[in-house]
């Protein structure tokens, strides 16, 4: 009898602590929902879906997608039209948010040379590091490559092997809040870094005292790979270089420590202190949620700004990222490109979906929904695409870029960053710049000297 | 067996036996040879590839460079690794603060609900809650909690002024390993008490009877007769909870994920083996750790055995 008693309970308890769980599970898709009323733009047909069905109808393909921002939902929107175009059944499986962990997810699948993945999304800095895995899509997509950028293709080319499509491309910007900009009596976002310094300084104090969750600036301080994007944007906009210059690794100057302590300095003050464990996600939900007056992020983030669910829309804009004294502004390049695994085993209806997904009309459909960055220039004079994304005006798509030391350390990219990303936010947490910046000086150096 | 003397008996003994004894042996090893084969399956043979892996420089990404035998090199380089001589340090100094801060409070927790009351089923299953929450679900739920921008503990605290402003208890480097340790402490105490409980409710109810008789106090009776008979239970609990501390993975990469100064050998293993593709160093990294863990087990059996003579 008692037994029975204890038994009945202690399911009780893994009930209760099941619906803790998925109470926990579900809190964190808050605006995933948003996004998904957004994409119901339908997704675009699948130009000679016939043919494809007549050759590849039935089969299945795996494709590791996107999970930042609404990415996941227009994966979905997307695969569920190529699905009912063409006969060919996609599985959709969002890839880990911090790009580093996705970067480990693959590494695994190819070590092991399995199957299960056919198209993955690779970030930009990946293609030399997984060219051996990939296939060569030079015969089936050569034409459609022409329509991309040119830069961007000879990115995802090595050994004169095309071994991915450009899908999306990716720069960091400086997004602003107007209206408590004109509030404080600024009439301009902030130019160096100092200016947003103290911008962010006085919106907050002001705000604070209506709101305590207000804070003046949030950016990607987490130890991942966004770190890396951040931190070379600070340094290479204060003349501080990016991290390897010409083969000789550079992180360890005068402008770079001054910068990162600058930085330091701030955390806490004008950011959350946990700012130092924000990824993009974090970083987005106080924007939009109305708790930030300054946001470091990429593209996608305008979209989900201007959402119906967002406490500003309407009330930001965006601009190019501060400089230091002395330097100019840059944005990191980012940006993801599509490949099929050498290991698949339907690669004929893998390329074929490569190939919708790279489609003009499917990267307007993305850019008007998600605001991504199209890698089709031609893309950027269409009246819908500049409507939805703004951004791509001249005065913010036209900041020089700052590229991540990819071509440098090669297959050690990802070890490279690791240590680049795990030494600054060391510095944010609390080191002194010229403590942390000679060890990740000497790591660099011994991956490149390899 | 001492009393077995002369030596015709043992003569006959030996010739006879053989037969039965072969059969028998023969017999034992056939049913034992399935768990033999599991343990040599999930045991041995990867154990054994790891230590011969910690000796080659092989790459995940095979290609990169060709793997061959570098003998100590993994080792030595590991040797003066500032990071893993970190890693093992805050991995150590978490398992000392948790274990034993869940040992005094799973005893307490046990020895309450071992004596009776009303509700004390309920009770039993309700302390059961925390453990029962997968360990990822609940470090993220207390991530949350511990926010400092929305977090409930800080809201909490600077309402009721035990705070006097809100405080980053994850980011913040003096709080982080204070934090992840209390999360663990709330999770896993409820296990602790429950192996405890077990081994309190072996302990014959008529000794306490007699103790009583006798007119012993109940704290007399607590050390004399509870502690030395719990002795079994408090062995395997501890070991158990050590070993666990020491491989702690999940509550850190979820509170600090890549971050240097808290993490452990585990994350520090991983990072190394599936982050940056060096097999060869985090096989090195495995068989350190297994050589640590193997220490404290030497350290708490001889205790234990040094206390039981």
């Amino acid at each position: 009898m008692k037994h029975r008693a204890l038994v009945v309970l202690t399911a009780l308890a893994a009930a209760l602590a099941l619906v803790v769980s998925l109470s926990v599970a579900s809190a964190g898709t808050r605006h995933g929902t948003a996004a998904q009323s957004r994409a119901a733009t339908t997704a675009p047909p699948v130009p000679n879906a016939k043919a494809i069905k007549a050759k590849y109808g039935g089969q299945t393909i795996t494709f590791v997608g996107d999970s930042v921002g609404g990415g996941h939902t227009r994966d979905l929107a997307l695969a569920t039209r190529f699905t009912k175009d063409t006969g060919i059944t996609v599985n959709v499986t969002p890839h880990p948010a911090a790009s580093d962990a996705s970067y480990s997810q693959l590494v695994r699948a190819f070590s092991a040379k399995s199957s299960s993945i056919d198209v993955a999304m690779i970030d930009v800095v990946w293609p030399g590091a997984f060219a051996p895995y990939l296939v060569n899509l030079k015969p089936k997509l050569g034409a459609q490559a022409k329509i991309h950028s040119k830069g961007i293709i000879q990115n995802d080319t090595v050994g004169g092997k095309l071994v991915a499509m450009p899908w999306f491309g990716d720069f960091g910007m400086l997004y602003y809040r107007t209206d408590l900009l004109k509030k404080y009596g600024y009439t301009s976002p902030p130019k160096t870094w100092s200016q947003l310094f103290a911008q962010a300084k006085k919106i907050q104090d002001g705000e604070q005292k209506s709101n305590s969750n207000f804070y003046g600036f949030v950016f990607q301080g987490n130890a991942y790979e966004g770190l890396t994007c951040d931190s070379l944007e600070w340094i290479a906009s204060s003349g501080g270089g990016d991290f390897i210059d010409n083969g000789k690794v550079t992180i360890n100057n005068k402008k770079a420590a001054a910068i990162l302590d600058q930085m330091r300095e701030q955390i806490g003050k004008i950011t959350p202190r946990g700012v130092t464990s924000y990824q993009e996600t974090e970083t987005h939900t106080a924007f939009i949620d109305g708790n930030a007056a300054f946001m470091r992020n990429w593209p996608y983030a305008y979209s989900l700004g201007e959402a119906a669910d967002s406490k500003i829309k309407g009330k930001f804009s965006v601009a190019p990222l501060p400089h230091g004294s002395g330097g100019h502004s840059v944005a990191t390049v980012g940006g993801w490109q599509l490949a099929v695994s050498k290991f698949s085993k339907h690669q004929g209806a893998a390329i074929e979906f490569v190939r919708y997904m790279t489609s003009k009309a499917v990267e307007k459909f993305d850019t008007i929904t998600n605001s991504n960055v199209p890698t089709i220039p031609s893309l950027a004079k269409d009246p819908a695409v500049k409507k939805a994304a703004p951004y791509l005006k001249a005065a913010t798509a036209n900041v020089p870029r700052a590229t991540r030391p990819a071509k440098f350390l090669k297959g050690h990219y990802n070890e490279g960053s690791k240590d680049i990303y795990q030494g600054i936010n060391q510095i944010l947490n609390g080191s002194p710049a010229s403590s942390v910046l000679p060890g990740i000086q000497s790591k660099l150096q011994r991956l490149i000297g390899k | 067996m001492a009393s077995v003397a002369t030596p015709v008996p043992i003569r006959r003994r030996r010739r006879r036996q053989p037969k039965l004894q072969r059969r028998q042996t023969r017999l034992g090893w056939l049913l034992l040879l399935p768990a033999l084969a599991a343990v040599g399956f999930v045991a041995v043979y990867p154990l054994g590839k790891t230590i011969y892996q910690s000796f080659t420089n092989q790459e995940f990404l095979a290609g990169l460079t060709p793997t061959k035998s570098v003998g100590f090199r993994n080792y030595s380089d590991l040797l003066h690794d500032t990071l893993f001589r970190n890693a093992v340090w805050e991995t150590v100094k978490f398992t000392l603060i948790t274990v034993a801060f869940e040992f005094v409070l799973g005893l307490i927790i046990a020895l309450v609900v071992n004596s009776s009351f009303k509700g004390r089923g309920v009770m039993r299953a309700v302390m059961l809650v925390p453990w029962a929450i997968p360990t990822v679900v609940a470090a993220q739920m207390w991530k949350w909690m511990l926010d400092d921008v929305f977090g409930v503990v800080n809201d909490f605290g600077t309402r009721t002024h035990v705070l006097s402003h809100s405080h980053a208890w994850i980011s913040d480097p003096s709080t982080a390993l204070a934090s992840v340790c209390a999360v663990d402490i709330w999770k896993t105490t409820p296990f602790v008490a429950l192996l405890l409980l077990a081994g309190l409710q072996v302990i014959p109810k008529d000794l306490y009877e007699a103790a009583d008789v006798d007119g012993a106090s109940k704290l007399q009776q607590f050390w004399k007769i509870t502690l030395p008979l719990l002795r079994p239970a408090i062995l395997v609990t501890l070991i158990f909870r050590t070993l666990d501390a020491l491989r702690v993975f999940d509550v850190f990469y979820v509170f600090f994920g890549q971050r240097t100064d808290t993490q452990t050998m585990a994350i520090y293993d991983q990072s190394t083996i599936v982050g940056d593709g060096h097999v060869g160093d985090g096989a090195a990294i495995s068989v350190a750790i297994f050589l640590i863990i193997f220490l404290f087990v030497i350290i708490y059996v001889t205790v234990m055995r040094v206390g039981e003579e």
